[in-house]
């Protein structure tokens, strides 16, 4: 499985926003163990109920906001995920539907970064509704070299790998690395 | 702004950074050992602050870098004399007579309470 959890970036404003989508799809493998059918202990069975795992979602904010903290320093940086501050999921995503995460950088430093972000959710079979709020997800980013003293890291940066190059060229977005 | 304004906006900003009830936030209370404060809460509290109060913080400023990796700080797991020489003056908000009584590296962390945050941004706000 590759672990890309976006799809394409439709938006960057440098070191203010970044804007991503990801449709679900019923080719998702997870989606199947998440949640496959289950016989209740009164005997009857409970459908198969297959949504994308929230720990997900908030992975595919992370790799949204990990590009817009990223692209600030020219992916100089390595960026990893430290701190999941707030997580609030309303919805739940099924397949055929699209989920839009809205990255906003709110403090950048040497050591590290602060993202506030929102997912919304779009319903292929309610266009009407467009992008409906889901939830809101901050996270805190590390600037990995800056916060491991006498810990050395390898010197390619190994966290904007080569599916965020071709994510982002994908996304006509230049890409340095 | 008054201290207790200050306070109030400080209990604020940990209450938010750490997860913790606001009557949890006393003046004694120690980041980590009561507030459960880790590594990267720290940079979390430093920009929080920053957006409260309308001030930069410089990395360090508030909170010591690499303490414990300077060789000419800590000896044999003890901060040295030097060490804490050192500290005061980089961190004049902090109260060290504990620390100065029990100098173990492990202790540095409960220079941190609530009330040397609260001192950190009073100097601030007066410059």
């Amino acid at each position: 499985m590759r672990w890309m959890w976006i799809d394409r970036v439709v938006e960057l404003l440098p070191r203010e926003r970044l804007v991503a989508i990801k449709s679900v799809t019923a080719a998702e493998e997870h989606l199947y163990d998440h949640f496959p059918a289950a016989r209740r202990a009164d005997g009857s069975v409970r459908e198969a109920m297959p949504i994308m795992p929230a720990s997900l979602i908030v992975e595919g904010m992370a790799q949204s906001a990990g590009i817009l903290v990223g692209h600030a320093e020219e992916f100089r940086e390595k960026v990893v995920l430290a701190k999941v501050s707030r997580a609030e999921l309303e919805r739940d995503a099924i397949p055929g539907t699209t989920l839009r995460y809205t990255a906003e950088l709110r403090s950048i430093g040497a050591q590290g970064a602060s993202t506030e972000g929102t997912v919304e959710l779009l319903d292929h079979a309610r266009p009407d509704e467009g992008f409906v709020r889901m939830g809101r997800i901050d996270l805190m980013f590390s600037h990995l070299d800056r916060n491991m003293a006498g810990i050395a890291f390898p010197e390619h940066n190994f966290v904007f790998s080569e599916s965020f190059r071709t994510l982002l060229k994908t996304s006509g977005i230049d890409c340095p690395f | 702004m008054t201290r207790d304004e200050i306070f109030e906006k400080v209990r604020e900003v940990l209450v938010s950074a750490l997860a913790v009830d606001e009557d949890e936030v006393t003046p004694d209370a120690v980041l980590t050992a009561d507030l459960g404060a880790e590594s990267i809460d720290f940079l979390d509290i430093v920009f929080k602050l920053e957006q409260a109060f309308g001030f930069k913080i410089g990395q360090g400023e508030l909170f010591p870098d690499n303490v414990a990796q300077d060789p000419e700080y800590v000896q044999g797991g003890r901060i040295t004399s030097k060490g804490i020489a050192a500290l005061k003056e980089r961190l004049p908000h902090a109260d060290f007579s504990s620390l100065e009584a029990d100098p173990r590296v492990e202790r540095v962390g409960e220079i941190f309470t609530v009330d040397a945050v609260v001192r950190f941004c009073e100097r601030k706000l007066a410059v």
